[in-house]
């Protein structure tokens, strides 16, 4: 069936496009919407030249939800209310598919979900419940990315968790605090950042402290990483400072740059650095049921919302990423009505 | 309820230099029509789909609906007529003799040489008859509009702001648009050939629900090339 899709062709230009999908999967049709940081890196230019060159045009955002319009399998009903998973595995591998070569990712390796009509697999949709707010529920993909580094921090950790760092006072480093927090309600998490009117919005956290400012004797036994860019540098260096031995680091921050570590350090300390990227189903399935039975952690994300734009035409949404640009903190959501 | 009429009932004399109507000219792997449908068939909401066409095609379209689109109940192949009008009378007959007029259903109207109409206006289409009675699908102008009457001088340039061009869906309540075509006289029904402007001569306020650019119409071999060339483009 013909589809119309909306690319950018190049960085602060988008387009009307005509391509064609199969009907054998399930057709949702877009309602909710939410910018990353690397979407508004291809919008803006700033990735490498040659990169732009080889991924563009293409649609932008992999973060969203929408109403299931078709099912060929009849699994999903018209009208479902559904999280749309941007990873799609291509074929089988040893490692976990958010990791594998054999995936594609919505809005880096192939179209996003900027479109009147998107097919997918039935694997790549998780059904919501009744009642979910919109607009948090448009950044699901994000607290998913979050949710699979802490799971996969709650398996390497040997020490104990008393005390769990997480640097970064933007989205993600709210998201991760914030499901530590539910994750080891016994544990104190400690927030670092740089920004005092963020951080005074991180009131589940145990304690927060400017990067500047912390004490002399302060400890932590494991960290998060959620920086980002060229400041993932002193990030690292101060976590690495402040950890305990056989202390994990869990990495999430991107950065367009290589990052020095101080690698005599992690030897001497014996530390297990964690590179996280990306989500599959398990992780969409498991925040699902976490924002299910914990109704409560609406309110916390509902203050990342700082911006809902309604897209109607191609300049609504480049208003969008401008708006985005200019926010210092939360997320700008798309009420998508292209 | 809500009906689908696509109307197919033209002949193509703009096209020129065939003998098939361009509805059954192949854009992309499928027939143009067979493209107008699916995005009909897809959309749950709609009850019952009414394809007009000339006679002599009623069996090839509904030989290309089976071999593309599959059984369907949904979908139903009748006769158009000689005008639009007749066309979208012919839908209402079908409609009352079938299921009855009633005050709550709409009918969506659309060609079906415009294969790359969105979801989403379908969509806005049905929430726009719904909540108003009668609504067009409308991109705004982008040339320049000039009036000249005697197709030598200019007569008026209006403010551009002021007009949009007329797409389809043009979407309406059935018993509305029954009574309205019903009270139309010979000489006016020859005159009105466009639903909505029956609707606003009548004073009942049309809504503008907005087009795309992307939603054009078919009509001369150029918009076919055009249209297959940004098929093939994109599927390279």
């Amino acid at each position: 069936m013909i589809n119309i899709v909306y690319r950018l062709k190049a960085p602060k230009f988008f387009e009307e496009a005509i391509d064609e999908i199969e009907l054998d999967g399930v057709v949702v049709r877009p309602t909710y919407l939410s910018i990353c940081q690397a979407d508004q890196r291809y919008y803006q230019g700033s990735r490498p030249a040659e990169v732009l060159e080889e991924k563009l045009p293409m649609a932008l955002i992999h973060e969203g939800i929408g109403e299931v319009v078709h099912d060929a399998s009849g699994e999903f009903g018209p009208g479902d209310i559904v999280v749309m998973i941007p990873n799609t595995p291509l074929g089988e591998d040893v490692c976990r598919a958010n990791y594998s070569y054999n995936s594609k990712f919505r809005g880096s390796g192939f179209d996003g979900f900027t479109s009147d009509l998107i097919k997918l697999e039935s694997s790549r949709v998780v059904r919501l419940p009744d009642g979910f707010n919109p607009a948090v529920s448009a950044f699901i993909e994000l607290i998913t990315v979050a949710y699979q580094g802490i799971t996969k921090f709650s398996e390497l950790a040997i020490t104990p968790k008393d005390t769990l760092g997480v640097w970064g006072d933007g989205n993600l480093g709210f998201i991760t605090a914030l499901f530590l927090k539910e994750r080891f309600p016994d544990s104190k998490v400690i927030v670092f950042g740089k920004h005092l009117e963020n951080l005074n919005l991180f009131s589940f956290a145990d304690g927060n402290y400017q990067i500047h400012n912390v004490p002399d004797d302060l400890t932590i036994d494991h960290a998060f990483e959620c920086v980002g860019s060229s400041a993932s540098q002193s990030a690292i260096e101060q976590i690495i400072d402040l950890i305990n031995p056989q202390g994990v680091i869990s990495l999430f921050g991107v950065s367009e740059y290589p990052i020095p570590i101080n690698t005599r350090m992690v030897l001497e300390k014996g530390l297990t650095v964690q590179g996280n990227s990306r989500s599959e189903r398990e992780d969409f399935i498991g925040v699902v049921e976490t924002l299910k039975q914990n109704p409560q952690l609406f309110e916390y994300l509902e203050k990342l919302v700082t911006n809902v734009c309604e897209i109607t035409t191609l300049n609504d949404l480049k208003e969008a990423f401008d708006i985005d640009n200019n926010s210092n903190f939360g997320k700008t959501i798309l009420k998508w009505n292209k | 309820m809500i009906f689908a009429a696509i109307l197919a009932g033209g002949i193509g004399s703009r096209m020129g230099g065939t003998d098939t109507p361009k509805q059954f000219l192949t854009l992309g792997n499928k027939p143009v029509i067979v493209h107008t449908i699916e995005k009909f068939v897809i959309n749950e909401n709609i009850d019952k789909i009414i394809v007009l066409t000339p006679k002599n095609f009623i069996t090839h379209t509904n030989k290309l609906i089976n071999d593309y689109i599959g059984d369907s109940e949904n979908i139903i192949v009748i006769e158009g007529g000689e005008t639009r009008n007749d066309t979208l009378m012919n839908s209402m007959k079908y409609i009352e003799e079938n299921f009855g007029i009633d005050d709550d259903s709409i009918i969506i109207t659309h060609d079906s040489v415009r294969p790359f109409v969105t979801h989403r206006i379908i969509k806005d289409n049905i929430d726009a008859a719904r909540k108003y009675g009668a609504c067009d699908t409308v991109v705004p102008a982008t040339d320049t509009i000039v009036e000249s009457i005697n197709g030598e001088t200019i007569q008026s340039i209006p403010v551009r702001d002021y007009y949009y061009q007329g797409q389809t869906p043009q979407s309406f309540n059935v018993r509305k648009l029954f009574n309205l075509i019903n009270s139309l006289t010979e000489e006016e029904a020859n005159i009105l050939t466009d639903a909505c402007k029956i609707f606003t001569l009548k004073d009942e306020d049309v809504h503008l629900v907005m087009g795309e650019v992307t939603n054009i119409k078919i009509t001369y071999p150029y918009d076919l090339r055009l249209a297959n060339t940004i098929l093939e483009d994109s599927n390279d």
